[in-house]
């Protein structure tokens, strides 16, 4: 079966893809598109930007992603619509009109990745609501210090976009319903690749090949392939199952499908909890949390994975579902040990429900790290503390990086729960957190830093709850 | 000749604010780069096989796995190389592949040539090599204790800094620490060679220094430079770090073209390039001063030692540079500055913007500080105190400061920018903010320009005029997006009274303009806008003496201007002059040629005129910081740069931004991190953290000043690659504000580079005394 989605307006049938083949690669290579650039090959720069268009049901439009292309894989294309520099029309628009003039290219090299962005914004894109600085935070400049890229972006904010003649070609190849594909890798071996159209389906393909990669965004397996060479064997690929793509928001909270992408949900996740919003925001730059999932970031157990200690601190219950049924679970009890988790081969992540914050619920999530934007925990320390008449009457604490998984700060929930809010309950708690974890020195931080800086977040939680200032990002210049 | 070289006021097309001239194929992806060439039929992908110890015998290699994988079509170590195994500047000591020994981890031991990228990637990860491991030297300690030193110590003083020191009514004692960084230009390192006739080689290369690697490629093959022809259109960025480390790769590519006869590419995957090439050099300085109750130094004595790696490559010169810079601004009237450069078993370290001034600047700058916080006096006070004058204005290294313009754009930046006022309502703003607290600093850069090894500062240019008017132009400099090509084109224009769309810029060549120098230190205009100059100058004398023999009139008299040339009453368009000089038998093309005058420089004394004039500016900086965890943000950024007069403001200001965005970076988010066995772990823009758009101050202003170069540059500019790196040094010290504001009596804090939350956190600590 072919593997078909349309590439700058033309039509692409291709066969013998393998499943760790690269979008990027294939621009580059086969289709001639060389304007999408490599800077890094796992998905931090942004040079390789394109715009992955999906199709929205019922709908005469395509939903618009800016993704990296060094870490997409090719049959996550099938249906869609990718749009590259290359194929932005002869002349220049006039927000690459301005990008030429304003001075916002020097070597000229991250350019196109700039231009997709900023395009992607002003074609409304997932994440076009966003201010400019936090849809270009993925993209790196190393020339201009960003100042005529920013210019550019505000002052194109809408551009035209008709997809009416794409989503006709797409509609004629009629791609719905599952697909698959295979590819003979280097070593003479057989690389195959699934798509499933149902949750079901998906089961079923797991039940058949347990050895199978289940692949949803692919911001950590591409790298795999990038940088760790490995050729892929067999992958599921689920970030288009439809029903792991749902959100459901109600007064008991959230209800998220295993696949939906960060981006989908950082809207729902910031009404929730504006700290949460805060720190998905921050979580990659725009182009990871385009791809990335929250269930994928759940499932790979990173002990440095952004959404996972705050989601434990709010008590956030993980379901798993396989042929044999469905198990639900609280999710800090998925995380079992450093590279190990509560999920059997043939199961995978089908959604996450996250209680909504009752009024009396103080919520306070931190994410530390050497840069704001786009970078990795040191520390992520998250706090939900019910407090009732002046007194915690229920605590939840969960740091990532600090430990070998996403896990709970036990002792410090224990000083905290039954305790007046007061400043001793907070020192104590801060001290308790210290005693809580015995964290690792890595290229993020030192053990001595983590443990200082986690107990420090208490006083934070407390500071802001006294009305002051603490986060430096709110500071006006004078 | 009628001419003067330098014709002030700019004219029409020079100070003019043209986009750079690449700027409409950049954001339609049409702008090619080495990797967007079509693929030649046989083309050949390369990668390296390295070591996994940091000083160690090679007992024995077995490559057979290597040899053996899909897609491998040769495997070469160092006894296949024909020639010299040397790809370095200078010292003739960097290997392009291992011989015997290894002296850093991750250097390349064999080279795999195969049909796909991924082929050779995955094949280089084959090789089974046996080493017997030494004990590496790594840290500024074990160096030191060994003496492991790539050159000797060097020395440079003036008077007796210790009795100085002794004599003066204050004194204090401190250590800095300034990592490295790593440039990571976004186009990662490249070359693309391919066989000629006869035995030559063409090499497209992503260097800034083409002849360097022509030399170095010949060199290689045991051929002459004659045989070697080496391009480069553009870089996707440089920084310094493609000045002598782009030669690795384009050796490699050219010995598997000598072995195979076919094409080969060798395109380095980012992790990779970050372990192979070389990065700015760590320092840790030490300094000892007295000063007066003022702040006004007395005495001083500095050491600055850099762990250099395992090679020589541009060490000297660029420690050479962070001893020129330790004066900064300020007139240091007994000083010694004792340089040592330590040979460590690490990749070496490598020019980077600002070539170690960087380094110097930010130690005399911390000197300002601590002095400011031991007497309680505005930091701002005391730089002004200090700064060079009237009968002190020699520097350490024996030149007079002619063009001292730092306090007049000192006193300006404070005004314009409010500095009084606003450190006042920061005072305000910490008093009721116990968790964040602010602070602010200006500082000012002076940067010597010149290359300090002398013959380097030279460059050649080749003109064409063509019959039809348009023009040609060629020179030795490189584009890495810094807008030399269009600088360049610029001057010639105004030359010929054309405008800007009759100049072709044509790729770098070494068979267009030989011997040329790389283009680093800042100088890429100066030198090569002077030789196009020279070069568009002789051909309008030609043409001015044509239209004086043709029209009447004197040929001085020619007027060129607005696309027409005036003489004898006559009025033509340019090009049909153009064609009219052809058919008259009057040569069109010229080569040109610049050398800069009044340079001179005793190293063994460290005395003389190393600098053809200085480039200054200033920073004021606002930054908050988090006391709890350390995290910053810059607020506002204030700058007033010296350009001279500038041959094109906006791609001038485009260099200052960016500039400082960089060296903001450097100074805070940008962390190089090694373990104890000498392998580097932040080797990929996962763990290696370069500001994005939102760590852009939240106000940035750049305003240019408005002065004439007192020397006769092209123009009168000044250059402006390197000086705005260093305004970034006004963030460090705003840190430093921050943190002393929690505790103004312990003085100015130990506060080291890059300022991670981490390491402010624990100089908040030491601050306040409560560190563990």
């Amino acid at each position: 079966m072919a593997l078909r989605f349309v590439c700058d307006g033309q039509l692409v049938e291709l066969d013998d893809v393998a499943p760790g083949d690269t979008v990027l690669d294939f621009m580059r290579g086969r289709a001639g598109k060389t304007g999408t650039k490599e800077g890094c090959g796992e998905g931090d720069c942004g040079a390789c930007t394109v715009l992955v268009g999906t199709p929205l049901a019922r709908e005469d439009r395509l939903i618009w992603r800016a993704v990296n292309a060094c870490i997409q894989f090719l049959p996550m294309l099938h249906g869609k619509a990718v749009l590259t520099v290359n194929g932005l029309g002869t002349g220049l628009n006039p927000l690459q009109q301005t990008m030429a003039c304003n001075g916002a290219s020097q070597c000229g090299f991250c350019t196109p990745g700039f231009v997709m962005s900023l395009h992607g914004r002003a074609i409304g894109a997932v994440g076009a609501d966003l201010p400019v600085g936090d849809v270009l935070a993925g993209n790196l400049c190393r020339c201009t210090g960003y100042g005529p890229l920013l210019d550019a972006g505000a002052q194109h904010a809408q551009l035209a976009q008709d997809d009416a003649a794409l989503l006709a070609l797409l509609r004629q190849v009629a791609v719905a319903g599952p697909a698959c594909g295979q590819a003979r890798l280097p070593d003479g071996g057989t690389a195959r690749w699934f798509i499933p159209d149902s949750a079901d389906a998906l089961a079923t393909l797991l039940a058949q090949y347990p050895e199978a990669r289940i692949v949803a965004g692919a911001t950590d397996v591409g790298l795999w392939v990038t940088k760790k060479l490995i050729d892929l064997e067999t992958v599921i690929f689920v970030g288009d199952v439809a029903e792991l793509g749902t959100i459901a928001e109600t007064d008991q909270g959230l209800t998220i499908g295993g696949a939906v992408r960060y981006a989908d949900a950082h809207a729902a996740l910031a009404r929730l909890s504006p700290d949460l919003g805060e720190l998905v925001r921050r979580i990659g730059g725009l182009q990871v949390r385009n791809a990335g999932t929250i269930g994928g970031n759940i499932a790979n157990g990173s002990p440095i994975g952004d959404g996972p200690p705050a989601l434990i601190a709010l008590g956030a219950m993980l379901t798993l579902r396989s042929v044999r049924g469905r198990r639900t679970m609280p999710l800090d009890d998925f995380f079992i040990a450093y590279g190990q988790q509560d999920r059997s081969p043939d199961e995978f992540v089908e959604s996450l429900f996250i209680p909504r914050p009752g009024p009396q619920d103080i919520i306070h999530i931190s994410k530390l790290s050497k840069r704001f934007d786009s970078d990795i925990s040191a520390v992520c320390g998250a706090f939900c503390l019910r407090v009732e008449q002046g007194v915690i009457t229920a605590a939840r604490v969960a740091f990532g990086g600090m430990a070998a998984t996403p896990r709970r700060a036990h002792q410090a929930e224990a000083t905290l729960t039954g305790a007046p809010f007061a400043a001793e309950t907070i020192a104590a708690a801060a001290e308790a957190i210290r005693s809580d974890f015995a964290p690792l020195s890595d290229v993020r931080g030192s053990a001595a830093y983590r443990l200082e800086a986690a107990g420090n977040l208490v006083w934070r939680l407390w500071h802001q709850a006294q009305g002051l200032p603490v986060r430096v990002q709110e500071v006006a210049h004078g | 000749m009628a001419d003067t070289l330098t014709r002030p006021p700019a004219g029409p097309v020079v100070g003019m604010g043209q986009r750079h001239d690449s700027a409409h194929l950049h954001v339609a992806g049409q702008a090619r780069y080495i990797d967007d060439e079509p693929e030649l039929p046989g083309l050949l992908h390369l990668a390296f096989g390295t070591s996994t110890k940091a000083r160690a015998q090679i007992v024995a290699m077995d490559l057979a796995a290597v040899r053996a994988a899909p897609g491998v079509v040769a495997v070469y170590t160092a006894g296949d190389i024909p020639g010299a195994n040397d790809v370095s500047p200078v010292a003739g000591d960097d290997r392009l592949l291992a011989q015997d020994e290894v002296v850093w981890l991750g250097q390349p031991v064999f080279l795999v040539a195969a049909t796909s990228r991924r082929a050779a990637r995955q094949a280089a990860r084959l090789g089974k090599i046996t080493y017997a491991a030494q004990e590496p030297i790594l840290t500024v300690e074990q160096a030191r204790a060994t003496q492991s030193l790539i050159e000797p110590t060097q020395r440079m003083a003036r008077g007796d800094a210790a009795a100085a020191l002794a004599a003066a009514p204050h004194h204090l004692a401190g250590q800095l620490t300034m990592g490295g960084q790593d440039h990571f230009y976004l186009e990662g390192q490249i070359a693309l060679a391919r066989p000629l006739e006869d035995g030559q080689i063409h090499v497209l290369s992503s260097t800034q220094h083409p002849s360097e690697v022509q030399h170095l490629v010949a060199h290689l093959l045991g051929r002459s430079s004659a045989d070697v022809t080496v391009e480069v259109r553009r870089m996707g960025g440089a920084f310094g770090g493609k000045e002598s480390q782009a030669a690795l790769y384009a050796a490699a590519a050219a010995l598997v073209v000598h072995h195979t006869g076919r094409p080969a590419k060798f395109r380095a995957d980012r992790d990779d390039d970050m372990v192979q090439t070389g990065k700015r050099h760590d320092f840790v300085v030490d300094y000892e001063v007295g000063f007066d109750g003022e702040g006004q130094i007395e005495g001083l004595q500095l050491r600055l030692a850099s762990r250099c790696g395992a090679t020589v490559d541009l060490s000297p010169a660029i420690n050479d540079r962070a001893m020129f810079h330790a004066d900064n601004c300020y007139f240091l009237p007994a000083v010694e500055i004792v340089s040592e450069r330590l040979k460590t078993n690490m990749v070496s370290a490598t020019a980077f913007r600002g070539f170690g001034g960087p380094q110097g600047m930010l130690a005399i700058e911390r000197v300002m500080d601590a002095v400011a916080g031991h007497l309680g006096r505005d930091p701002l006070a005391v730089r002004v105190a200090n700064l060079y004058g009237p009968g002190r204005d020699v520097t350490p290294y024996g030149m007079v400061v002619a063009d001292n313009i730092a306090p007049d754009l000192i006193a300006r930046l404070r005004a314009e920018a409010g500095y009084d006022e606003r450190q006042a309502a920061v005072a305000r703003f910490n008093a009721a903010s116990p968790i964040l607290k602010k602070g602010l600093a200006l500082t000012p850069v002076k940067f010597g320009i010149s290359f300090t090894t002398t013959h380097l500062n030279q460059a050649g240019a080749l003109l064409h005029v063509y019959a039809d008017g348009s023009i040609q132009i060629n020179h030795g400099g490189t584009e890495m997006g810094q807008g030399l090509y269009t600088k360049v084109a610029q001057v010639v224009a105004q030359a010929f009274g054309v405008g800007l769309d009759q100049v072709r810029i044509t790729a770098t060549r070494t068979d267009k303009v030989p011997n040329t120098s790389a283009t680093a230190a800042s100088s890429g205009a100066d030198l090569n806008g002077m030789a196009a100059l020279d070069a568009a100058q002789t051909i309008r004398w030609r043409l001015a003496e044509f239209c004086a023999r043709t029209f009447g009139g004197a040929a001085q008299d020619v007027v060129f201007a607005d696309g027409q040339v005036s003489a004898g009453g006559e009025t033509i368009p340019w090009p049909v002059l153009c064609r009219r000089a052809h058919m008259a038998r009057i040569s069109l093309s010229s080569t040109g040629f610049y050398a800069t005058p009044d340079l001179h420089y005793d190293r063994a004394a460290h005395q003389g005129q190393p600098f053809y004039y200085f480039a200054y500016g200033a920073a004021l900086v606002e930054v908050v910081i988090d006391t709890l965890t350390g995290e910053h943000r810059v607020l506002a950024a204030d700058i007033l740069h010296d350009c001279g007069r500038s041959l094109n403001p906006a791609i001038d200001k485009g260099q200052i931004e960016g500039g400082f965005i960089q060296g903001q970076g450097w100074l805070t988010s940008e962390e190089l991190v090694w373990n104890d066995e000498g392998a580097l772990l932040t080797h990929a823009p996962s763990t290696y953290k370069i500001p994005t758009a939102n760590d852009r101050p939240v106000r940035l202003t750049v305003a240019l000043w408005d002065g004439a170069n007192h020397r006769p540059t092209i123009h009168r500019s000044k250059a402006v690659g390197e000086p705005p790196f260093m305004l970034a040094n006004a963030v460090f010290s705003a840190l430093g504000a921050a943190i002393a504001a929690c505790n103004p009596a312990a003085g100015w804090p130990t506060l080291d580079a890059p300022a991670t939350p981490e390491r402010i956190l624990a100089a908040l600590a030491r601050q306040r005394g409560t560190a563990s």
